[in-house]
């Protein structure tokens, strides 16, 4: 893909250029487009590209997930019923808490902010494109990996939350846990180098002028939730790698007998699971922060607290995860400290929801179709979140623990603030991503059978959980009082699949007849509603230069003596694939970064990484020697300095830059 | 009841401020959702001036102030509620950690794959004795409960009496109960423990001192001989079939895997609770415990008819 | 304004000192395997101090060979400092000689850690402690071995004349990598050979 143009030269004033001149696009679509046909699509490290499948494959776990939780509903509809044995139950509700939490709550999050991220921080790409798509790859095996279990005819059936001694050989000989186990291992790679991906991405290669207070709030959502998961992916990396340990090497870490404690697997469980459910949430809340204020005609009331709270929950988010533990024995006086923490993290919280109320009353509203996922949105977080400051209370907690009622809490906040701004967000980036509008009619009935659909499903179950129904049971009997409960639970569930339905009927039928649409079709504020829909593979002419929070909002707030950005003029930066790095704070320019070529090593190196999680489960000693040889041998082609790097020479420098 | 594990119900001191700080939060968060969903309302539906859309159609972009006030007075109230929230759980947390006074009686109850064993403590080791499933408690006094498991994790726990304390392996956990009226409460194991957890039931009988002490002398009476040959044969019957794992106090039968049966007859439900007790449930459970309880450590033994038969009636004559 | 101060000046193009991608994501790569080092010794102190019975299945552990140990890494920690210090000089021949002599002493490391292990009297799988002691101290291990691999392809691209004074990132990314593995063993050190006596 290198030009004729000399690229040893280690200096260069940016050659500063029109957006609009054709000759600029034909270059920079020459060097930056994937190559049609199957070596493309195999090699590409386009974000955008990745940024799709992300989206597209946890979408299909969602499914995957959604028909286990419609079988599981079909079961308990009525009591003593007869669908599922005992043990496909237990395999259903821990396959779906396995698929919801780990293949689609955080995957497709990537999936948005992968697409996006480049585009709102006017940037050409991802600051390690190869590292994105060994992300995706990587996630895709292991969601296959642990799926290949149910082929193995043994799907892993200790819940997804996997407590010892159950999970343990003793109890567990067949190999449904070690797939768990080691698919997840596999998983935590790719959530490990996609959060360093985004986390140096921010800090580095942005437009200048972006500086940290004018990133948008989804931004700030991946961001905290990529810092919190280098933090916290290695607790359960570790946890699932000691109980393989126990149960195939003769490991004692988590065995009474031997020393271990089957406590230790539940607190590097949920040192890593409640940060986790924090990283789930937090991105799809700046989802809302950015698309509500388009569709209210306003900026986001309270910018700097909302960006601050989301830190913030993060941060508490790392000291609370005891209150998954409260009815387990431990001392009163860390209950007492735990249960306080669970309480302070409602305030941060608070700070986004009244920020969110406050910016449509102070906007006016656009009742597309977006606006009315992101609105509902509100009420659904603030539906979960009392139900969670319920539990954060230590000895209630100890009734509500294990009951539908946590069932309940769980789903109002992981549908209502991870679903909900997803497919409000799919409606309000289609027409950026693919060109083309999705139906408004079609898109206000899906809208009203899932929300109808979900809180007929998941209301009910606080009722049935005060009234004690516990949860992971396969059947119940009457005379408990949770017969029709369960019955309207069914119901919606069923309603609400049918709106999972026809979202999906209104992506298909856009794709091919939506109403074609121009690069700003919501006249939104941020930087990518700048480029054409769909974007070009460089995404910017030439790099823009930001002034403010709201880049194409600017003619109509514009305040006395500020700067405006630049959008029709910057530095061209194409000589090979270029985008600008800046410094953290300010975003000042300060390097011309080189971004690498399509390459197979992502997907070599995602095949070889499979590999050796495979070898651990067959026991092959030699497939693991041969698959550690080889990702040894593929990391060194990847990292190989290119010729660039190579040209360098000792003595013939002597400018020092530093 | 027809709501047996309904916690907003209690009848002790251990469960009772639990249920006072269950409505007090329930009707927080209902009055917050309320409030929240007002406001949502009002900010989507209050009246604004008409704007006049743009070329594109697009509604004009403002900027007017004072969205700040509402962000500070939310969060300014929520903090306040949390803080006072966090207060009252302290303080409930305070009152029902132990109670008011010593417990007098102390009952060891140790987890298995999906039922329970209770062993009544006692200083004397005559009175010590063991059941399953099945709790009498007397009312009015405090009963200190020992837990333990032989295998995974569980759960003990009984809505209306106390809340959850986990049972886990090694570790000696130990709660409170006290009923302050007589009444059959339901228990359920409350920790996902394998393929029946659905079916680990267990009651708590609460009776007056007096019959509590009646109930306490049948249990440590042994069993006596068979009085009359359905029963002998019934007994040879659970010799053979039964007495590996179960065990029956006064004669042979000493097994340990399965509930101990001495006085079962006592019982309100077998199967740890799935069951009422009454001849024909127990002749399907034991004839086919797996169609019942599929996956349980009880086999489906499928006894001749007569066997059968002479088995219930003796395990009938075990009061 | 692009017409402006802010891209009048010449920008460097690639990989240079603290700008490169590269030596970002060795700090976020650092950030989370120290978090993983911190996981896996919170669950040695977590379970010594749950510990029921004994904790150590010998006296004391033995200093004679990890103490001679941890002061081979020390060492060989301060020989890179001093090669980048050369390299930022222009001074090839010191640089890789640093190199060279770095990876002398973690092989060195590496041999020394292998017969102390050989002479233990627990295995992995006789309780916890052990199955921690080969865990942790494995997991050590596997990252000074990588950090091997890592230095011998750095002397190789050394030898073959891609550094200079101005630009050589990837021998800062490798010598940050190798400086964070010594710190973890003294963490380690400290937690498995100090920390007894101080029970």
């Amino acid at each position: 893909m290198e030009l004729d143009v000399t690229d040893t030269d280690f200096y260069r004033t940016p050659i500063i250029s029109q957006a609009s001149d054709p000759e600029n696009a034909a270059r920079l679509q020459r060097l930056w487009e994937t190559p049609p046909g199957l070596r493309g699509q195999l090699t590409t490290v386009d974000h955008k590209t990745i940024g799709i499948r992300y989206l597209v494959t946890a979408f299909a776990f969602l499914l995957l997930g959604g028909l286990e939780a419609l079988m599981m509903r079909l079961q308990l509809a009525h009591a003593n019923q007869h669908v599922l044995t005992p043990e496909q139950y237990n395999q259903m509700f821990t396959m779906h808490g396995i698929t919801m939490i780990f293949l689609y709550a955080l995957p497709v999050l990537s999936g948005f902010s992968n697409y996006l991220w480049p585009l709102l921080l006017g940037s050409r790409d991802m600051a390690f494109p190869r590292l994105n798509a060994l992300s995706y790859w990587v996630f895709l095996f292991s969601g296959l990996f642990i799926y290949a279990s149910f082929l193995a005819g043994d799907g892993p059936n200790s819940g997804w939350f996997n407590y010892v001694p159950y999970s343990s050989l003793s109890y567990n000989p067949g190999q449904g846990i070690d797939f768990y186990a080691l698919g997840m291992i596999l998983l935590g790679i790719s959530t490990t180098v996609g959060s360093i991906n985004f986390v140096v991405t921010l800090f580095r290669s942005r437009a200048p002028g972006m500086s940290l207070n004018r990133l948008p709030i989804l931004v700030w959502g991946t961001l905290t939730a990529s810092v919190g998961n280098l933090l916290a992916v290695p607790a359960v990396s570790l946890a699932f790698l000691m109980l393989w340990m126990d149960r195939r090497v003769g490991t004692h870490f988590f065995d009474d007998g031997g020393g271990g404690n089957p406590l230790l697997w539940q607190h590097l469980f949920w040192m890593f699971g409640h940060p986790w459910v924090y990283a789930i949430v937090l991105p799809a809340m700046g989802i809302i922060s950015d698309g509500l204020p388009t569709f209210c005609r306003r900026p986001l009331v309270g910018y700097t607290p909302v960006a601050l709270s989301t830190v913030a929950t993060m941060f508490i988010g790392f000291g609370v995860w005891v209150h998954h533990m409260f009815a387990t024995g431990l001392p009163p006086m860390s209950l007492s400290f735990f249960s306080a923490a669970s309480f302070v993290i409602v305030i941060p919280s608070a700070v986004a929801v009244f920020a969110w109320i406050a910016t449509i009353w102070m906007g006016r509203p656009v009742f597309k179709v977006p606006f009315l996922f992101f609105a509902s949105f509100v009420l659904l977080f603030v539906i979960g979140g009392v139900s969670g400051f319920m539990t954060a209370a230590v000895p209630l907690d100890w009734q509500l623990t294990d009951t539908y009622f946590v069932v309940a809490h769980l789903h109002y906040v992981l549908l209502g603030i991870n679903v909900f701004p997803v497919i409000g967000g799919i409606y309000f980036w289609f027409p950026k991503i693919t060109g083309r509008l999705m139906d408004e009619r079609l898109g206000r009935w899906n809208f009203w059978t899932m929300f109808i659909g979900f809180n007929l499903a998941f209301f009910p179950m606080h009722i049935s959980g005060l009234l004690g129904m516990p949860r992971r049971i396969y059947t119940y009997s009457n005379g408990y009082g949770w017969d029709t409960l369960n019955f309207v639970t069914t119901i919606g569930a069923f309603l609400f699949a049918i709106g999972v339905l026809l979202f999906v009927a209104n992506v298909a039928l856009s794709l091919r007849r939506g109403e074609k649409s121009g690069p700003n079709p919501w006249d939104a504020s941020t930087l990518e509603w700048a480029v054409a829909s769909p974007p070009p593979p460089y995404n910017f002419a030439v790099i823009p230069t930001v002034a403010s929070r709201h880049p194409l909002w600017e003619s109509h707030l514009s305040e006395e003596g500020s700067d405006s950005s630049v959008l029709d003029r910057g530095p061209l930066l194409a000589q090979g694939r270029e985008t600008m790095g800046v410094t953290v704070l300010d975003g000042e320019p300060d390097v011309i970064l080189k971004m690498p070529p399509d390459s197979f090593a992502p997907l070599v190196m995602a095949v070889l990484l499979t590999a050796l999680c495979y070898s651990a489960l067959i026991h092959s000693g030699w497939l693991c020697a041969l698959s550690t040889v080889g990702i040894l041998g593929c990391l060194l082609i990847w990292l190989w300095p290119t010729a660039l790097v190579q040209s360098v020479k000792c003595q013939t420098m002597d400018v020092h830059y530093d | 009841m027809d709501t047996p594990l309904d916690y907003l119900y209690s009848f002790g001191p251990a469960a009772d401020p639990l249920v006072k700080l269950g409505w007090g939060l329930i009707t927080i968060s209902l009055l917050v959702t309320a409030i929240i969903a007002i406001l949502l309302l009002v900010a989507i539906f209050s009246r604004r001036q008409k704007a006049r859309p743009d070329a594109e159609g697009h509604l004009p972009i403002t900027r007017d102030s004072g969205g700040m006030m509402l962000i500070y007075i939310g969060v300014g109230i929520s903090t306040v509620v949390l803080f006072a929230s966090a207060v009252w759980t302290i303080f409930t947390l305070a009152a029902v950690a132990s109670p008011a006074r010593a417990p007098t009686l102390t009952i060891d109850i140790t987890a298995h794959q999906w039922w329970w064993e209770v062993r009544y403590q006692n200083d004397k080791p005559a009175l010590i004795f063991t059941t399953a499933n099945e709790i009498h408690i007397p009312t009015g006094e405090p009963v200190r409960i020992n837990l333990a498991t032989v295998d995974v994790i569980h759960s003990f726990w009984v809505p209306q009496l106390a809340g959850k304390m986990d049972v886990i392996p090694g570790q000696h956990n130990s709660t409170w109960i006290q009923a302050d009226k007589a009444g059959d409460y339901f228990g359920q194991c409350a920790e996902y423990c394998g393929v029946q957890h659905a079916h680990m039931a267990f009651h708590v009988i609460a009776q007056t001192p007096d019959e509590f002490a009646s109930w306490n002398r049948q249990q440590l009476a042994a069993v006596g001989a068979p009085q009359s040959e359905t029963l002998q044969q019934g007994q040879n019957v659970f010799m053979t079939r039964c007495s590996v794992c179960h065990a029956v106090r006064g004669t042979i039968a000493g097994g340990n895997l399965g509930p101990d049966l001495t006085h079962v007859a006592s019982r309100g439900t077998i199967a740890a609770g799935l069951l009422v007790n009454n001849t024909d449930n127990a002749a399907a459970w034991i004839d086919d415990a797996q169609a019942l309880k599929p996956g349980s450590s009880m086999p489906s033994l499928h006894l001749s008819p007569q066997e059968l038969t002479d088995v219930v009636a003796y395990l009938g004559s075990l009061k | 304004m692009t017409n402006g101060p802010l891209f009048q000046k010449q920008l460097p193009v690639g990989a240079i000192g603290r700008r490169a991608s590269g030596w970002w994501g060795m700090l976020m790569l650092i950030a989370t395997e120290a978090a993983l080092f911190s996981y896996l010794l919170f669950s040695y102190f977590y379970l010594a101090s749950q510990a029921k019975t004994t904790w150590l299945p010998i006296a004391m552990p033995s200093l004679r060979l990890a103490l001679p140990n941890t002061i081979i890494l020390l060492a060989s920690s301060l020989v890179l400092w001093w090669g980048e210090r050369a390299m930022r000089r222009g001074l090839l021949i010191r640089q890789l000689l640093a190199i060279g002599l770095a990876l002398v002493l973690g092989m060195v490391f590496i041999v020394v850690q292998f017969l102390e292990w050989h002479l233990k009297t627990f295995s992995m799988t006789d309780n916890a402690y052990g199955s921690l002691y080969f865990t942790i101290t494995g997991f050590h291990m596997l990252h000074v071995l990588g950090g091997i691999l890592m230095l011998g392809v750095l002397f190789i691209w050394a030898a073959l004349d891609y550094f200079n004074a101005e630009r050589h990132t990837p021998i800062s990314i490798g010598v940050v990598y190798w400086h964070f593995v010594d710190a973890v063993w003294l963490a380690v050190f400290s937690s498995f050979y100090l920390y007894p006596y101080l029970r």
